[in-house]
């Protein structure tokens, strides 16, 4: 490991560390454009000079390796010119419009043009001038503004995996930009406009909203998909702005989904703001909470208890899904259920249901098998960490199911459950790649699981897991990938059928029926909602979706944004959501709308702040009090035999873009759903 | 420049190579070891140029990503960096005048003002009879002999005003003269002649 000295600091770093990472670890910041800890290396940009002792000239540090026995001085006035030298240069053609850039307040050249640039310009000439660059609904481009740094050029190729963007032209005409403008289609394209450190690619979306020191931030988690990214939500007053990433190593590194950053302008179309009930008309009306409760009661206390369920949502938080719970055990009914698509898992059986080697375990993955899924839409941050492996270290992955572009090369085992068998037998040339890999890992998808015999192939992963090693002391590499951000939460605390209870499919056939007097919709609107027009349904949530317009009492409640919630994410970690706004209009938690109701029935549920319900849920869970963490599950024996069914298989999301309330609310959503549709069309014309 | 700048206007709906170009494309796609095929992207794209009247279309930048397994912007980031590739379509006789400074010291202004005089175009123009198009290009390499007219793949060297414009009627008579100097000077002696090694030149000729 070499050791260098920086500023007459001392410093040790890893073999293969450059001296800018040096630098840094030595406590000294190093100005930078091009470098990016997550890009490969460019070296264009010239901002992060320093001086070496015995070197002629300044070294870029970001490009130069740390060697033994090098010293590094950064704060030498031949440094300081040499950087106000890049500075001028590069602000020769960087237009002086700050005012009228959405960068402005959080952009690297302002920052840094206040340590490294000059008061006034010697440049008379006249300014290039650059044309708009089209690259679909979510970025802007204002080009002129553009520095060649290449981190979108970097970003697009190796971390999305999708190589659309690039630097054409030389010299002073060097542009940065799509082939032939064509939408950008990749599901992480958004990430570009973080990374810019300049104006030149900003949302467009969010063009001339706010500024940034108007906002309020929360930290919070998205829930969108299932992989539960950090993010940060910045809101002014009532409304939500925009969402960023945040850093987390362990869960989305710095990178979020096109999904989790746009689909919030949802949460201000459609809204549920007032309390519905269906009158003779037929119509729903506004109503007051009273009366919403008192025909709620009404028909709850005419009701055998075995005669109303309840079916939670998707981006139900754990606190509402607890509150719900602790309802329907009270009066007695064991139907309900948080598996809106049917699929087949079995609550007792964690391992069955978990991401069980983490997002970070992935790095160490060296084999891959994806059934009934695709990462890529599913979970597209996870998906750039399975690239991520690929790039790293080739590691053979293999996929059944839908044929699809992964962003990394897949020997495609096509989208016939048989396959399985082969490979669990240990016929099929895969099983031995995985045999002879030290930690293989299996991903499997919705689309396998809500199949009719998911139990079937339950049991055949879990075999060959144990067979060819995926399971073993120090590794499971057993993995579930989810697509609902409430799932798992739910699933932890039980929100499945009790003793003799129904199943989703079981509540809507018999409310079909005719036999359910009550279904309580907790934000579940991925439901065959036509099944419900015989039964009194309740729909509590945030968006008049599907489920609301079946509904005969709709119950508004807030959105992710604007409560404290629980989530928890595939691999079992469990993190919180907080308030950037208050719910619009009437609209409530979810669990204090509940908590209020059964004051309506012979009973009150046992909590009456966020506090109490959280402590409740800790008290019947205790895991969910670790936030942040993850309570590894001991692996079980699961599945059960059967015969395999000869359908195709799917993969969980067949599209990315409108796949909850939330998203399908969404403008911007409907508009790149719209875009990929021609995307998708444009490429089958070829 | 935006994209639509630096390409033809007008492009042709596909783009195949020849059956004649597809055995050089084999015999350069053999030179590089496997998976590194995307090396080949250089001469490809001249082999593509060369086939297609001397200018690339954008069928032919897709058809040579596909074939080389390489994101099609790649491949135009190569084809637009290059001077030598023309993503738009050139006249007959491709005109490239060198006008770096030591053939702008030996007169490459008057070969250039000619090639105004004569056919009405600047740098990057095609003329109006579309046989010809001119770039004002960096060194060519032949500084000895300065100033330099490439035209196509052959350069003519030591022009002036007049021999530029016989030049241009020859190509225009479709008569090409021969390449080279247009003032008969052998490869690169001085233009008087050679100084020295006279003597053996003398004997090596005396000796035939």
């Amino acid at each position: 490991m070499p050791k260098l000295t920086v500023n007459s600091v001392e410093v040790e770093v890893e073999a293969g560390a450059t001296v800018l990472q040096a630098c840094e670890e030595a406590g000294v910041e190093i100005p930078r454009f091009c470098y990016h800890e997550r890009l490969s290396i460019a070296g264009n940009c010239r901002m992060c000079l320093v001086d070496m002792e015995r070197a002629p000239k300044p070294i870029a540090s970001c490009a130069m390796p740390a060697g033994d026995g090098m010293v590094i001085s950064t704060e030498t006035d031949r440094v300081k010119k040499a950087r106000e030298g890049v500075m001028e240069f590069l602000l020769v053609n960087h237009p002086l419009d700050c005012p009228i850039c959405d960068q402005g307040g959080e952009c690297d050249l302002q920052d840094q043009a206040m340590g490294y640039g000059f008061d006034e310009s010697r440049y008379q000439e006249n300014k290039r001038a650059v044309s708009e660059k089209h690259m679909g609904p979510l970025i802007k481009t204002v080009m002129t503004r553009c520095i060649h740094c290449t981190r979108c050029v970097r970003f697009s190729t190796e971390v999305a995996g999708t190589p659309e963007l690039g630097a054409i032209g030389r010299g002073e005409s060097v542009e940065i930009t799509t082939y032939l403008e064509k939408t950008l289609a990749s599901e992480l394209s958004a990430n570009i406009i973080d990374l810019c450190p300049v104006g030149a690619l900003t949302s467009r979306p969010y063009a001339f909203v706010a500024r940034p020191w108007e906002l309020t931030k929360v930290e919070s988690i998205d829930v969108t998909d299932a992989q539960g990214s950090n993010i940060r939500v910045d809101a002014r007053g009532a409304q939500v702005l925009r969402v960023l990433p945040r850093l987390n190593e362990q869960v989305n590194e710095e990178w979020i989904s096109d999904k989790a950053r746009y689909a919030i302008d949802g949460l201000r179309r459609q809204r549920l703001d007032h309390p519905y009930l269906r009158g003779a008309d037929g119509r729903l009306h506004p109503a007051s909470w009273n009366d919403a409760f008192d025909a709620i009661a009404k028909v709850m206390k005419k009701a055998r208890p075995e005669q109303m369920g309840a079916i939670a949502g998707d981006q139900v938080d754990a606190e509402a899904l607890f509150a719900l719970k602790s309802l329907f055990d009270r009066i007695g009914s064991p139907h309900i259920d948080c598996r809106q698509d049917g699929a087949k898992i079995n609550a007792n059986q964690r391992s069955s249901y978990l991401f069980n080697s983490t997002i970070e375990g992935i790095d160490t993955a060296d084999a891959l098998l994806i059934v009934g899924s695709n990462p890529r839409i599913e979970a597209p941050v996870m998906n750039a960490r399975i690239r991520k492996r690929y790039l790293n270290n080739r590691i053979p992955v293999a996929h059944l199911g839908p044929e699809a572009d992964l962003t990394y090369p897949v020997n495609y085992l096509g989208d016939e459950i048989d396959v399985l068998s082969k490979i669990a037998a240990g016929k099929h040339p895969f099983a031995k790649i995985m045999k002879s890999a030290k930690r293989p890992m299996i991903i499997v998808g919705m689309g396998a699981l809500r199949r009719a015999d998911a139990g079937a192939i339950q049991w055949l992963l879990r075999e060959l897991s144990d067979k060819v090693g995926v399971v073993t002391p120090d590794w499971n590499g057993y993995n579930v990938l989810h697509t609902a951000a409430g799932r798992v939460a739910g699933l932890d605390m039980g929100f499945v059928p009790g003793k003799g209870g129904l199943d989703v499919h079981g509540m809507l056939k018999a409310a079909h029926a005719g036999e359910m007097k009550l279904v309580w919709l907790l934000g579940a609107d991925e439901i065959d909602t036509t099944k419900l027009e015989n039964s009194f349904t309740v729909y509590q949530g945030h968006h008049g979706d599907k489920g609301a317009t079946v509904a005969d009492v709709v119950l508004p409640g807030a959105a992710f944004t604007e409560k404290e919630g629980l989530y928890v994410n595939f691999e079992g970690r469990v993190q919180m959501t907080q308030r950037a706004t208050f719910p619009p209009g009437e609209a409530k938690e979810d669990w204090a709308i509940i908590r209020a109701l059964s004051d309506r029935l012979s009973f009150s549920l046992p909590f009456d702040s966020h506090a109490t319900v959280r402590a409740a849920l800790v008290a019947a869970v205790p895991h969910f009090g670790d936030i942040g963490d993850i309570k590894p599950a001991r692996w079980v024996k699961f599945g059960r035999t059967g015969a395999l069914k000869s359908d195709a298989v799917e993969a969980g999301l067949s599209q990315f873009y409108m796949t909850c309330a939330m998203s399908r609310a969404s403008e911007t959503m409907a508009e790149c759903y719209r875009a990929a549709d021609q995307h998708s069309a444009e490429m089958a014309a070829e | 420049m935006s994209i639509q700048s630096i390409i033809a206007h007008e492009q042709p709906d596909n783009f195949a190579f020849t059956a004649e170009n597809e055995e050089k494309i084999a015999t350069i796609l053999a030179k590089y070891p496997e998976g590194r095929q995307a090396s080949a992207v250089m001469p490809l794209l001249d082999l593509a140029q060369r086939q297609h009247q001397n200018w690339i279309p954008m069928k032919a930048i897709e058809h040579i990503a596909n074939r080389l397994d390489m994101a099609e912007i790649r491949v135009l980031e190569v084809a637009s960096f290059y001077t030598m590739y023309n993503l738009k379509p050139v006249g007959k006789w491709f005109l490239q005048a060198c006008t770096t400074t030591p053939c702008m010291l030996r007169g490459a202004d008057d070969m250039v003002r000619c090639i105004k005089d004569k056919l009405d175009i600047s740098s990057g123009q095609t003329s109006e009879c579309g046989h010809f198009t001119m770039l004002e290009v960096e060194c060519l390499g032949a500084c000895v002999n300065a100033p330099i007219l490439q035209v196509n793949d052959d350069f003519y060297e030591d022009l002036d005003y007049q021999s530029t414009a016989e030049l241009i009627e020859a190509l225009a008579a479709d008569t090409p003269p021969p390449i080279g100097s247009v003032i008969g000077r052998q490869g690169s002696e001085a233009e008087s002649g050679a100084t020295t090694l006279a003597k053996e030149k003398k004997t090596a000729k005396a000796g035939k």
